[in-house]
């Protein structure tokens, strides 16, 4: 008895394998007429017709938190919808995914698939490994990473920004604005992440442009979202005279902590003068609806490549957050402005030249600039007027 | 020396909510209930003081919500626990993640319903949360800063532990609790009525943990809602209750000495020596490890952990 049940499982088991097989054969076959229509098509996969897109985003946090970084991204996703009037349905939202738990993320991810999402937006750094594993799997499903480094030229590429550009300008409003010529800065990872110390020095350089005897004080948090964590580094730089209070963290408690204490304040991510309209003299922030509506474009017109993304003010990726006019110094608007044009007509990079570090080095070398793996991957170093207290 | 005094009072204020999480768990324990739930009650109370908060504009009314949302949370684990006889530990770790999620779907909600898409605290109950000013005392120097400047919070948590403290020590009721979470069966058998004073102090505790969520959402996050806010201060302050040797008048010096622990990174000169930030995150809990192994070979019984703690009590197994 035993063993005709053993069998009979084992049949049942064989003849699922067969129907799971035939229904994945069968899919291709259904897209494959919408791959034909346009034919000068030069990216590496078939076009996607617009109403058969389905787009999976796998956020790290709640988009619903009005502030922050996942707000930030989820505000580029609808940009982008509204950009291509795709519908409310062609978007799959997988929220609070830890980035640190692959199966997590594997499981988000393979849920959207199976939803039929045909395009995968993964937002945070952990989602990287699981990713490209995954993107090797199912050839046909688009994967683009945001923050990494990592791609395989073909449906597996990541997406950055120069971010620095859009701090290099907040630092010119910081600069003008401090009185005590201390200017904190709460740092969501310690001096080996390039992204947040490659963002510190852009900051401190705008602050010295206009300001050489302003000094730039850090402190660490190690930690990307952590409230309390944050409250208490801005309190503690608030404590040591800092005036002005720049971020690289997810939630506004900086800013608020130096509305509380009378002081000013950098926003990041999105703009954070909605949280402290009395101390946010700007923010800088991301638009990502620049990347995500280029992106899904690609898909829809066969022209996807799947080479990586780093783009800029010149994109529309960063920028600052209109000046808080009531509260910035005279001037602020000018000396931005006049930075931002060098910046977008591609005189000024930021990191040009020999630049001077805090440890008494040099980086850089006369009439080059930086190129963008050293920015993505290997600024380790702090600018001069920058203390880590 | 400027610097150092900004340490102290930052201090006390990183160290008020792991008071009130302390002290919540303290109650439960000296019922024989070990609540793994302080953090889900922390986040229930978060959401719900920082809601009526900002519908009432009333701070009296916001900490009743928080204190309520607290006793909700510690209803669940009491009738599971007590009634229900449930696994203490799966139940408490359940709530954990219960409380957390609740807070943040009804901070969705009212979030996807604000005309802004951000939720900020009115004017009115921002300036009665504020650090408070008492002329003459609050600017005396050193003396007032240290002791005469922080928000109500502050002084209602040393209020709070002060009372638990009393009604542990020198109370009847709080001699019947303690005889509870050290034998049930005695207790039961000298005429207490042990199930009815472990749920009261069960939701006591709830509702004492619950005012610590408050303090996240309302105070660290500045009045404006944001998801996680407790994000991991109850876990902390399970610890704290062992190294609070489960009494509440020592919570209040330990909870001020973890918050000094917790903010020790950004305030340690880092001109004379450079230690890794990672360091400074696991101070707090290598000496709650350290006086574990003290108070276990002192073998003293008045700092040691209720002996029926985690133990459900069957009466028909007497």
């Amino acid at each position: 008895m035993k063993k005709f049940i053993s069998i009979l499982l084992t049949l049942l088991l064989t003849l699922s394998l067969f129907t799971a097989c035939s229904s994945k054969t069968e899919e291709p076959a259904k897209e494959e007429p919408t791959a034909e229509k346009p034919a000068e098509a030069t990216g590496v996969l078939p076009a996607i017709a617009k109403e058969d897109i389905k787009i999976g985003v796998i956020h790290i946090g709640n988009p619903a938190d009005g502030s922050g970084y996942t707000f930030a991204h989820d505000q580029g996703i609808v940009g982008m919808q509204k950009a291509l009037g795709l519908d409310d349905s062609q978007i799959i939202r997988k929220n609070n995914v830890n980035d640190t738990d692959p199966t997590a993320t594997e499981t988000a991810i393979l849920e959207c698939i199976e939803e039929g999402a045909n395009i995968i937006f993964g937002t945070s750094w952990g989602y990287m490994d699981t990713m490209e594993a995954l993107a090797e799997e199912y050839p046909e499903v688009i994967f683009s990473h945001g923050t990494g480094y990592k791609g395989n030229d073909a449906n597996f590429n990541n997406y950055f920004g120069r971010i620095y550009q859009a701090r290099y300008l907040s630092g010119i409003a910081a600069g003008l604005k401090t009185k005590s010529n201390l200017i904190g800065y709460v740092a969501a990872m310690g001096q080996d992440n390039s992204e947040v110390t490659g963002g510190i020095n852009a900051f401190a350089m705008g602050v010295n442009s206009v300001n050489p005897d302003a000094k730039v004080y850090v402190k660490v948090t190690n930690s990307w979202f952590s409230p309390e964590e944050e409250t208490n580094a801005a309190k503690a730089l608030l404590a040591e005279g800092c005036d002005v209070i720049a971020q690289h963290c997810d939630t506004p408690n900086p800013q608020l902590e130096a509305e509380k204490a009378g002081a000013f304040g950098i926003g990041y991510n999105s703009d954070m003068s909605k949280d402290a309209p009395k101390a946010t003299l700007t923010s800088a922030v991301w638009d990502w609806s620049a990347y995500y509506t280029w992106a899904v474009e690609q898909a829809i017109n066969g022209t996807w490549t799947g080479e990586n993304y780093y783009g800029g003010m010149k994109e529309g990726l960063v920028d600052i957050a209109p000046l808080n006019e009531s509260i910035v110094a005279e001037g602020t608007a000018e000396a931005i402005e006049a930075a931002r044009a060098s910046i977008l007509d591609g005189s000024f990079n930021v990191f040009d030249g020999v630049i001077e570090t805090n440890d008494g080095k040099t980086v850089g070398e006369e009439g080059k600039t930086l190129d963008d793996a050293t920015i993505t991957n290997d600024i380790k170093w702090y600018y001069k007027t920058v203390t880590v207290k | 020396m400027n610097m150092f005094l900004n340490f102290l009072i930052a201090a006390v204020f990183a160290g008020t909510p792991l008071l009130f999480g302390t002290l919540g768990e303290i109650m439960s324990e000296k019922a024989g209930h070990l609540n793994l739930g302080v953090e889900g009650m922390m986040a229930m109370g978060a959401c719900a003081g920082f809601m009526a908060g900002l519908l009432t504009d009333s701070f009296i009314v916001a900490l009743i919500a928080a204190f309520a949302a607290g006793m909700l949370g510690a209803l669940i684990y009491a009738v599971l626990t007590v009634t229900f006889m449930a696994d203490q530990n799966v139940t408490g770790l359940t709530l954990a993640i219960f409380g957390t999620g609740l807070s943040n779907f009804i901070g969705e909600y009212m979030l996807v319903n604000s005309t802004s898409s951000s939720l900020k605290l009115p004017e009115k109950i921002t300036a009665t949360i504020s650090n408070i000013n008492i002329p003459g005392l609050s600017s005396i120097p050193v003396v007032g800063q240290l002791f005469f400047q922080y928000n109500p919070f502050v002084y209602l948590g040393i209020l709070v532990a002060i009372l638990c403290g009393i009604y542990l020590n020198h109370t009847k009721m709080g001699l019947n609790l303690r005889a509870i979470g050290e034998n049930p069966a005695a207790a039961d058998a000298a005429g207490i009525k042990v199930t009815k004073i472990k749920y009261i102090n069960i939701l006591l505790g709830g509702g004492i943990c619950g005012i610590g969520g408050a303090y996240s959402s309302m105070i660290i996050c500045g009045g404006v809602w944001m998801s996680n806010s407790v994000n991991g201060l109850g876990w902390i302050a399970v610890a704290l209750v062992i190294f609070a040797s489960w009494s509440p008048t020592k919570a209040i010096f330990g909870s001020f000495i973890f918050g000094a622990f917790n903010i020790l990174k950004y305030y340690f000169p880092k001109t004379w020596i450079t230690i890794p930030s990672a360091f400074y995150d696991m101070l707090p809990f290598i000496i709650t490890a350290l006086v574990l192994v003290i108070t276990s070979i002192r073998k003293s019984k008045e700092n040691s952990q209720p002996a029926s703690c985690g133990v459900n009590y069957f009466r028909e197994e007497r």
